[in-house]
């Protein structure tokens, strides 16, 4: 593998490439970033059967196939395992991989500290996990864990507690690890405004989960001691206040959604100039609208319970804070169609999932704002249209994202290309079947029909069936995804280092795949 | 992929659309305008916000596909090399701004109507329970508990489903027509949310809070909702009806269900 000769002591590591310690004690940012990767897409498998059970037991009217309280419980890991289960350790092995690539560094800033963030995670799933097998189930309060309800929880309530701890320290190292990277270990020259977008926005993420991921310890922490030690933070009964756990959850879970996504805009801004064969239109400006965004996204939180009952004033602030979200996103939206325009295109699979993805994000994007609006909110607000919302600008917004990256950088990663025609029939069925899977779910949603329900009113029969139908197709084309990647990783036609015609960017520079320690001599920046 | 192929994926995706279209007739896919003025501003608010996203979505893909099928390299385009324009950012920056205010000003009126709850002619408190509602007419000493009907059976597949299939109450909240109704809403143990789509009502019930909401309704009917925030096991098995009638029959209904009143004795039995 290593093709650049050091004499660095890490070097012991690659010399056994197939036991066992290489994983378990590798401080190479490469491995870490294959860990991340490879664990994403197992929580995504499992979060992945978790929605075809809701999918199953929502084919038709009537209870048929689970408890509705398994159900309930289902929702509540479905959501917590794609989230922080898949996403974001998706994003982090991204990093892992990239960062250092693109800023021409060795390796992470923190390389033992990395080992951790990353080896936590396997653990505190494990935990999550095993909260089905307890007694009273696994948590079934829905994601946001809203008291009183998720006190009622059984003896899973300790352990999702802590697990959730531990997901958020790997986040927050992960974050530490990626700032002290991009701040200290960029090459001579590259100043910030000469970094690539999917570099930037990773720094503004690390930033917002920093700022962020506290503030969720903080509130799950607190149901902790209203649980057993007596406190009553929200306990309205001991003088508490309900509600403010939701405050302090979409503080949170805010920034938290723009933490899943501004990471699929700097893949999507690196991905569209390379097979537009045109730079990047309007960098500057892209830089801008992700600062503005993640602004934004600390002064929103409370769009998430419009129906909560506050005061008119509040309504009205965070219903026009939440409109102004639509023009820093609009100008990214803008940038990559202006990249295209009078470009000289080709569709490889990144591209198309690229493609996918602005489309596809945009109408996710679209239905934000119509949520935006309080007085509308109000009839969309936990409905199947809220569903539809965030599947669109999470599953063909960042999870297209993810893939696309996958297909764009997996050449330089493994050396090999993988099977473009599979890629893209891989594209179109996933493109379809997310399709048939979501789209649905705005009409039934409209109608009338609430979330998280495990049975419903038999006028909403129809689109469910089409709903169930999508989820298994787009789950099954998933599994070619994992051909396509074991049998690249395996062999196939050699990539050169620049794998893309006009890909730019210090990781084109490195051989594919690229030795062990990515830049052991600084690279110049022109 | 050539132009050959691009064309029979649109035509295959168009072909999924069009059955998703077909395969609904007669299932509702839109929010319905309701029977209040309130809801009817709301549909109108949903539908110009629709159509504002559509003919968005239409103008920006369509520069996007055009673009997709015009300066692509199996046609030989060779790219231009521009990568910034103030002027074209400042546009766009720009016009998004101004399509919000003009979306924000009906928005805002609407939402001022709605919190206005002034000026009401009666009074029901519901309150929330694990799984069930609670109305009390506040001045008129009248209160009943409301459960789902439906038949564990029809729930369970050994019985056919019938038409108000989990939609379906013992006791249905009575309402006067053309009367504005105040709502007190708050819950008994967790969180749940009482919503009847056709009242443009939603409003969290919460232990320790009363919500305020209102709805004068201008056309007798029954009109059927459900909780709307997750309340545990049973969560999808609360249903709310409403029936609004006639001044006339309003107040028979009153001095029919005054012995109704209780303290509670019922609700254990109900809870059964």
């Amino acid at each position: 593998m290593s093709t650049v000769a050091t004499d660095d002591h890490h070097d012991d590591h690659q010399e056994s490439p197939y036991s066992i310690k290489r994983w378990l004690f590798t401080t190479n940012h490469k491995d870490i970033g294959t860990l991340y990767l490879w664990f994403s897409f197992i929580m995504f498998l499992i979060g992945g059967v978790m929605a075809l059970v809701i999918r199953t037991e929502l084919f038709e009217p009537g209870l048929q196939f689970v408890d509705p309280q398994f159900f309930n419980s289902m929702t509540t890991m479905h959501a917590i395992m794609m989230i922080f289960g898949v996403v974001m350790p998706a994003f982090t092995g991204l990093a892992n991989w990239l960062i250092p690539m693109m800023v021409g560094a060795t390796d992470m800033a923190l390389p033992r500290m990395n080992n951790w963030s990353f080896w936590i995670l396997p653990f505190a799933f494990a935990m999550m996990l095993s909260t089905l097998f307890m007694d009273g189930g696994g948590p079934a309060g829905g994601w946001t864990l809203y008291p009183p309800l998720v006190l009622q929880t059984g003896d899973a309530l300790p352990f999702v507690i802590l697990s959730m701890h531990f997901m958020g320290l790997s986040s927050i190292m992960g974050a530490i690890n990626v700032i002290a990277t991009i701040l200290n270990m960029r090459a001579p020259g590259m100043t910030l405004m000469k970094m690539p977008l999917f570099v930037w926005t990773w720094l503004i993420t690390a930033y917002l989960l920093i700022a962020v991921m506290p503030v969720l310890a903080g509130g799950i922490t607190m149901l902790l001691t209203d649980k057993f030690f007596g406190t009553s933070f929200f306990n309205a009964a001991g003088g508490g206040d309900p509600v403010m756990f939701q405050h302090i959850f979409w503080f949170f879970g805010h920034p938290e959604v723009y933490i899943l996504i501004l990471p699929s805009f700097g893949v999507v801004s690196s991905i569209i100039p390379t097979f537009a064969r045109k730079p990047l239109f309007g960098y500057a400006s892209m830089v801008y609208a992700t600062g503005s965004i993640a602004f934004l996204s600390f002064i929103v939180w409370a769009h998430h319970m419009f129906t909560v009952g506050m005061p008119l004033a509040g309504e009205l602030f965070f219903m026009f804070a939440t409109m102004l979200i639509a023009v820093p996103t609009g100008v990214k939206v803008f940038n990559w169609i202006a990249t295209m325009w009078r470009g000289s295109m080709t569709f490889e699979t990144p591209m198309l999932f690229a493609l996918g993805f602005i489309i596809m994000f945009s109408i996710g994007g679209f239905s934000g704002l119509m949520l935006a609006l309080a007085p509308v909110d109000f009839q969309y607000h936990d409905t199947y249209f809220v569903v539809a919302h965030f599947h669109y600008v999470l599953v063909p917004g960042s999870i297209f994202a993810i893939i696309a990256a996958v297909y764009y950088w997996l050449p330089k990663w493994c050396g090999n290309m993988y099977n473009e025609g599979l890629g893209k029939i891989h594209f179109w069925l996933s493109t379809i079947f997310v399709n048939l899977t979501f789209f649905p779910m705005h009409f039934v949603g409209l109608a009338g029909m609430p979330r998280r329900i495990p049975d419903y009113a038999l006028q909403f029969s129809d689109y469910n069936m089409l709903a169930t139908i999508g989820a298994f197709g787009f789950g099954f084309a998933q599994l070619l995804f994992l051909y396509l990647v074991i049998k690249a990783i395996r062999g196939g036609e050699k990539a050169t280092s620049q794998v893309w015609e006009n890909a730019e960017g210090l990781e084109w520079t490195l051989s594919s795949p690229p030795p062990y320690h990515s830049f052991t001599t600084p690279p110049v920046i022109k | 992929m050539s132009g050959n192929n691009w064309l029979k994926w649109l035509s295959a995706v168009s072909v999924m659309f069009a059955a998703m279209g077909a395969a609904n007739a007669g299932q509702p896919i839109n929010m319905p305008v309701g029977v209040t003025d309130i809801s009817a501003d709301v549909f109108d608010l949903h539908m110009i916000a629709f159509w504002l996203c559509v003919w968005i979505a239409v103008a920006v893909f369509g520069v996007m596909f055009y673009s997709i099928f015009a300066h692509r390299k199996s046609k030989g385009h060779t790219p231009a090399t521009f990568h910034e324009s103030t002027t074209v950012e400042a546009i766009w920056t720009t016009m998004p701004f101004l399509i919000l205010i003009a979306l924000a000003i009906p928005a805002t009126t609407t939402l001022v109507a709605m919190e206005d709850t002034s000026d009401y002619d009666l009074t029901v408190k519901i309150t929330g329970y694990q799984w069930l509602w609670h109305y009390e007419y506040i001045d008129e000493g009248v209160d009943f508990y409301s459960v789902l009907k439906t038949p564990r059976d029809q729930i369970n597949g050994l019985a056919p489903k019938g038409d108000n299939y989990l939609l379906e109450v013992d006791k249905e909240l009575v309402l006067p027509v053309d009367k504005k109704v105040r709502f007190l809403i708050t819950a008994n143990d967790v969180n749940h949310a009482w919503w009847v789509p056709d009242l443009a009502v939603k409003k969290d019930a919460i232990p320790g809070f009363i919500n305020e909401a209102w709805a004068k309704v201008h056309t007798t009917g029954t009109y059927r909702g459900q909780c709307a925030e997750l309340c545990g096991r049973d969560h999808g098995f609360m249903p709310i009806v409403v029936r609004v009638v006639e001044q006339a029959e309003f107040d028979q209904f009153l001095a029919d269900n005054t012995t109704l009143l209780n303290d509670g004795a019922e609700y254990a039995a109900v809870a059964e």
